[in-house]
């Protein structure tokens, strides 16, 4: 038996993922982290992208919309803005929404540039996730 | 002397106000749990956050980068303030809707020096502080019949941002706490400036970012779940008072019913025997 740590995921509706993990990685804001048991507490801001991570040898991921992770001696808890179980993921959505913040990108006059940046990381990262996770 | 007629009419408008309200508190009742468990949904993240602040706030402190955070800033003198007033968009409620505005209103009037300025959530609050003269800055409605995130999120950006500026110098939260389906009591919170509560735990963290970069942008977030999670809170308030509510009035119309059938019974009775003793004597007259 593995060692594993807790995973907690949660956003502000509800609570997401609660469960024994043998590892995981998660999107930090300078790239992605790699947590193993034992990991030293840790605080981080959290780029949107895919949060995966192993339950008994299973790989298992959600989308997360950016956050914050703490890794604690007890486990780790990521508070996500917004996350995502990728198979409730609409594709179709997802791509619009892309194509939607590309476009805002190029045409950018007036717009807010950062919203539409963030917007259009989020929509990448689903549309990553669901084009691997998808049903 | 009313007459039978009118006894059964007012037995059948009883009835017809008792299948409304029967009706009305299964309704709550339904709208109830689901609230409830949005309030359960919603409490790890709170409390998460909140012990996450707690952290950062301690690896923060005594930096000037973190004094100088707007939502952080404490004001000397409080000059003008906003209050966030959550009530119920309808009535029928029981004392629910009064219980927060006139526990909003007396904070407001203890508070002395203070402008108030009402930021209200729900319609009866709104109405109540607009025919008393308080200035409404900002109305919003609909959120309790489903509370989405986004709603409240904007309510809270927009009193920050006022917070910020330096218009305001105080935020506070009115909203009737769930104890429980049978009580709900009012609470008065301080949503900005943010009430730090340093945490006595120690672990030594490795920060990717600095400290009070984590700082600013946990703090907005602070912001919004506080009133969220007031938001959610009273919601479920508002279904189980008025669950409560209708429950003793379906049981009131029960009783008036039962006082009404048993009057209109005397009366038949009355009259019954009043023809018998009519007849009686008639009979008695002919011998």
């Amino acid at each position: 038996m593995a060692a594993t740590f807790e995973l907690e995921v949660a956003t502000p509706d509800r609570l997401i993922v609660r469960e024994q993990v043998t590892d995981a990685e998660a999107p930090g804001r300078n790239g992605y982290l790699g947590i193993l048991p034992d990991h030293a507490p840790l605080l981080t801001e959290l780029a949107p992208g895919m949060l995966s991570y192993t339950v008994g040898g299973a790989k298992r991921s959600v989308v997360v919309g950016g956050g914050w992770m703490e890794v604690l001696p007890t486990g780790v808890r990521v508070l996500a803005t917004v996350a995502e179980n990728p198979n409730e993921i609409d594709l179709k959505r997802a791509e619009a929404a892309l194509a939607r913040a590309e476009r805002r990108l190029k045409e950018s006059g007036e717009m807010d540039i950062p919203r539409a940046l963030a917007a259009a990381e989020r929509a990448r990262a689903r549309v990553a996730a669901a084009a691997t996770f998808g049903r | 002397m009313p007459s039978l007629i009118d006894f059964r009419r007012r037995i059948r408008s009883v009835k017809n106000t008792q299948q409304i309200t029967k009706a009305m508190k299964m309704v709550s009742a339904a709208k109830l749990r689901r609230a409830q468990e949005a309030v359960l949904a919603a409490r790890p993240f709170a409390n998460m956050l909140g012990e996450m602040l707690g952290n950062v706030a301690r690896a923060a402190a005594g930096s000037d980068a973190a004094k100088e955070l707007p939502l952080l800033q404490q004001r000397e003198t409080i000059k003008k303030a906003v209050l966030v007033v959550i009530s119920a968009d309808r009535g029928l409620a029981g004392a629910f809707n009064s219980n927060v505005n006139r526990g909003a209103q007396k904070f407001m009037q203890d508070q002395e020096g203070v402008t108030f300025e009402v930021e209200s959530i729900g319609k009866k609050g709104r109405d109540y502080f607009r025919r008393r003269g308080f200035t409404i800055s900002g109305d919003h409605q609909n959120f309790s019949r489903k509370p989405v995130y986004a709603d409240v999120a904007a309510v809270a950006a927009k009193v920050s941002e006022r917070y910020a500026s330096g218009e305001i110098d105080a935020v506070y939260v009115a909203y009737n706490e769930f104890k429980s389906v049978m009580t709900q009591r009012l609470k008065v919170e301080q949503v900005l400036p943010v009430p730090l509560t340093e945490t006595a735990d120690t672990t030594e963290y490795i920060y990717e970012q600095p400290a009070e970069v984590l700082l600013a942008s946990l703090l907005p977030r602070y912001v919004e779940v506080e009133l969220w999670r007031s938001v959610l809170e009273s919601t479920a308030s508002e279904h189980a008072a008025r669950m409560t509510a209708m429950d003793a009035a379906s049981r009131n119309a029960s009783e008036v019913i039962e006082r009404v059938t048993l009057q209109m019974n005397r009366v038949r009775q009355a009259s019954i025997t009043r023809e018998i003793i009519e007849v009686v004597s008639g009979a008695s007259a002919l011998k």
